[in-house]
């Protein structure tokens, strides 16, 4: 075999030449013979490997393939091959074993670019391939003529199995192996994949069918059938656990993928984030305060991303209603508390009961919450401030609340527009309410109600 | 609210967490603050909780939801059958909904997060040692979002065991609200004795409750 190899490697040249003029002329069986050995097994070791092509072919690139290994026009090849199949299906049998035998190209090579001239050319010699060989093997009475078109048949079943074959084996590189067994056999390619391999079987159990029906009595036919199946059932017994093997072996392989995919995703964010925080951290540890507001935005940030609705936790849902939109009440409202919690560095305690889309009279009501909780945060001379909101189905209520010092709403003095305007105002002209709970010493609790508008959302909503 | 009546001794509470750092902290914690509190052991495992419960006999497990093998709800699993009496309280960083309503529903007492004070702490684990619940704001919330009857949502199979009452409802609101005990007591005119049944029964509902409502809502929700 290295010395096949050796052979291949200096003799590439100037066999290219030869070979294509010796093929050409008069090619006999044996010669032919060694050609396909030589580059079945010489592709995979030497530097000139010899690969099918990817794109731009008719069947299954091999022609192609060999037309780039020996620099001459794939036109050629195919006319070769085609000529070939005449003298008892030579070329079909070459093409086949190189088929078999020569791996394809890695998806990284260019595409390469095939006319549609080319393309018809190629068709047209592929028919004329196997109307030689069918022609050929009447002829010369290897096949006799009606065992030629049931070959035919089969060949062409095989051929579409093969390339079905191929197509999968693409398709499961490009999705990094997410198919079980099911998945080897049809690629992920759907129904139509399923079709072609079904239609293919069909082609070659009819041309094998024909052959063995024509050729002798039903009685044997049937015995033949039993046996062939009974091998068949036994393969696949002997087979099941290696089978079973590389099923378990492409699990783990994957499972071990994910994992490693998962803990580089949370490396990364833990960089990004954490770790830059602690650092911000040691550089202000004189300011507790600063620390303390810090830690809070980073302690949410890392929630939200562990366990919020649009965050690493959560189940991927492509079309899920609400995700990575800032489109839902609750996102909102916990956006609201986020800012006030930087900007005051107070601690917002929110809890949302059900869950809406937000509109424009909702908006306001999130806008609304937001000034109370910055009322409380800035006069309440708290550290925590709790925000509950509640989706009922014929209103939202959101109450915020502090147990800090409460005022006496009587004494606020009629210049101040804090919650006359941006609370009360705001409410009242989207059609909401607001009610003010304090007292001096007591605390205060705001409770903002807003109808809502659509009831058709509340059974999306909760969902 | 509840600890002038009690008359034993200090409240005997067992550490489980995987972090022998947060075990250390909160241990020093408990014991300097109050002498109500009296640390007997800790685990930093499932198997090792299973042992040392077993071993110690507390009357309050502080309780750890993440832990590698298995979890806060896995050593529920396993002590509850055998020793009834010991009062479980989560006690997690995570305030994630599945987290929650997995242990609370393994039976936990009640729910704390990390954040709590130790002051707050301590008050939340002589309230469970005492027979009550302790429920978070969001805690309630995540309860009330479960119960909630909204359009669409399943039908309801045994009433009498899963409905909250409406009073048990108000409750529920008030403590998401942020309320304590004592202002829910005054604010719905009744005694907070009679707010601490509620809360008893809402957590015995959330136990008991055959709905997979719970779990279902927790799944497709993903609330924080």
């Amino acid at each position: 075999m290295g010395d096949v190899q050796e052979q291949a490697t200096e003799e590439r040249t100037a066999n290219a030449a030869a070979r294509s003029a010796s093929s050409a002329s008069s090619a006999s069986r044996p010669q032919l013979g060694i050609q396909v050995g030589h580059q079945a097994v010489a592709s995979p070791g030497g530097p000139p490997k010899m690969y099918r092509r990817r794109t731009g072919r008719a069947v299954a690139g091999v022609a192609g393939g060999l037309a780039d290994h020996l620099g001459v026009k794939v036109l050629w090849v195919r006319a070769t091959f085609a000529v070939l199949a005449a003298f008892g299906g030579v070329g079909l049998l070459a093409y086949g074993l190189l088929w078999a035998f020569v791996p394809q190209q890695s998806r990284d090579e260019p595409p390469t670019v095939e006319s549609a001239k080319e393309r018809q050319q190629a068709y047209g010699l592929l028919a004329l391939g196997i109307g030689l060989t069918v022609a050929g093997g009447a002829i010369t009475g290897m096949l006799s003529g009606w065992v030629g078109l049931p070959v035919a048949v089969a060949l062409v079943g095989a051929a579409v199995v093969w390339r079905e074959a191929d197509e999968s084996q693409r398709r499961r590189w490009r999705d990094g192996a997410r198919s079980g067994v099911a998945g080897a056999v049809l690629g992920g390619g759907g129904w139509s994949a399923a079709v072609r391999v079904l239609s293919g079987v069909a082609l070659v159990m009819t041309g094998i069918g024909v052959v063995v029906l024509r050729g002798s009595s039903f009685h044997q036919v049937q015995l033949a059938l039993i046996s062939v199946l009974a091998t068949l059932v036994g393969v696949a017994v002997l087979t099941i656990p290696f089978w079973l093997r590389l099923v378990r072996d492409l699990g783990d392989e994957r499972r071990a993928r994910i994992r490693t995919e998962e803990r580089a995703e949370i490396a990364a964010h833990l960089h990004d984030s954490v770790l830059q925080t602690l650092a911000l951290i040691q550089k202000q540890s004189e300011s507790p305060r600063e620390v303390a507001r810090l830690a809070r935005g980073q302690e949410r940030q890392l929630r939200t991303w562990l366990y919020g609705p649009s965050g690493y936790g959560a189940p991927k849902q492509p079309d899920g209603e609400g995700h990575g939109t800032p489109g839902t009440l609750s996102e909102a409202i916990a956006g609201i508390c986020g800012q006030v919690e930087d900007a005051f560095a107070i601690s917002v305690e929110q809890v949302v009961v059900g869950e809406a889309e937000l509109d424009e009279s909702l908006t306001a009501l999130v806008h609304a919450a937001r000034e109370s909780i910055v009322n409380a945060a800035k006069h309440a001379g708290v550290e925590e401030v709790s925000v509950y909101a509640e989706v009922e189905p014929t209103s939202v209520t959101v109450f915020v609340r502090d147990r800090g010092k409460g005022f006496d709403p009587d004494a606020v003095p009629e210049d101040r527009h804090g919650l006359s305007d941006s609370i009360r105002g705001r409410m009242e002209r989207n059609g909401g309410s607001c009610r003010l709970r304090t007292a001096p010493g007591e605390g205060t609790e705001i409770q903002l109600a807003m109808p809502r508008k659509a009831m058709a959302k509340t059974a999306q909503g909760a969902t | 609210m509840t600890e002038d009546k009690r008359t034993r001794g200090p409240v005997t509470v067992f550490l489980v967490d995987d972090h022998a750092l947060f075990r250390a902290g909160a241990r020093t914690e408990l014991e300097s603050i109050t002498d109500e509190v009296r640390v007997v052991g800790e685990a930093g495992s499932v198997a090792e909780a299973v042992a040392g419960i077993a071993r110690t006999r507390p009357q309050v497990v502080l309780l750890d939801v993440h832990m590698p093998d298995g979890g806060g709800a896995e050593v529920l699993r396993r002590v509850r059958p055998e020793q009834p009496d010991v009062v479980f309280l989560a006690l997690s960083v995570s305030d994630a909904a599945e987290d929650v309503i997995a242990v609370i529903r393994a039976g936990a007492r009640g729910y704390v997060t990390k954040t709590i004070s130790s002051r707050e702490l301590v008050r939340a684990v002589v309230r469970v040692a005492d027979g009550d619940a302790v429920f978070s704001p969001r805690l309630a919330g995540f309860v009330l979002d479960a119960f909630a009857d909204r359009p669409g949502a399943e039908p309801i199979s045994d009433p009498d065991l899963d409905l909250l009452t409406p009073r048990e409802r108000d409750v529920l609101r008030l403590l998401a609200r942020g309320y304590a005990y004592k202002e829910i007591a005054s604010e719905l005119f009744i005694s907070v004795k009679t707010v601490e049944t509620h809360v008893s029964s809402v957590l015995r509902k959330t136990q008991l409750s055959n709905r997979y409502e719970l779990s279902r809502w927790a799944s497709d929700r993903r609330l924080v």
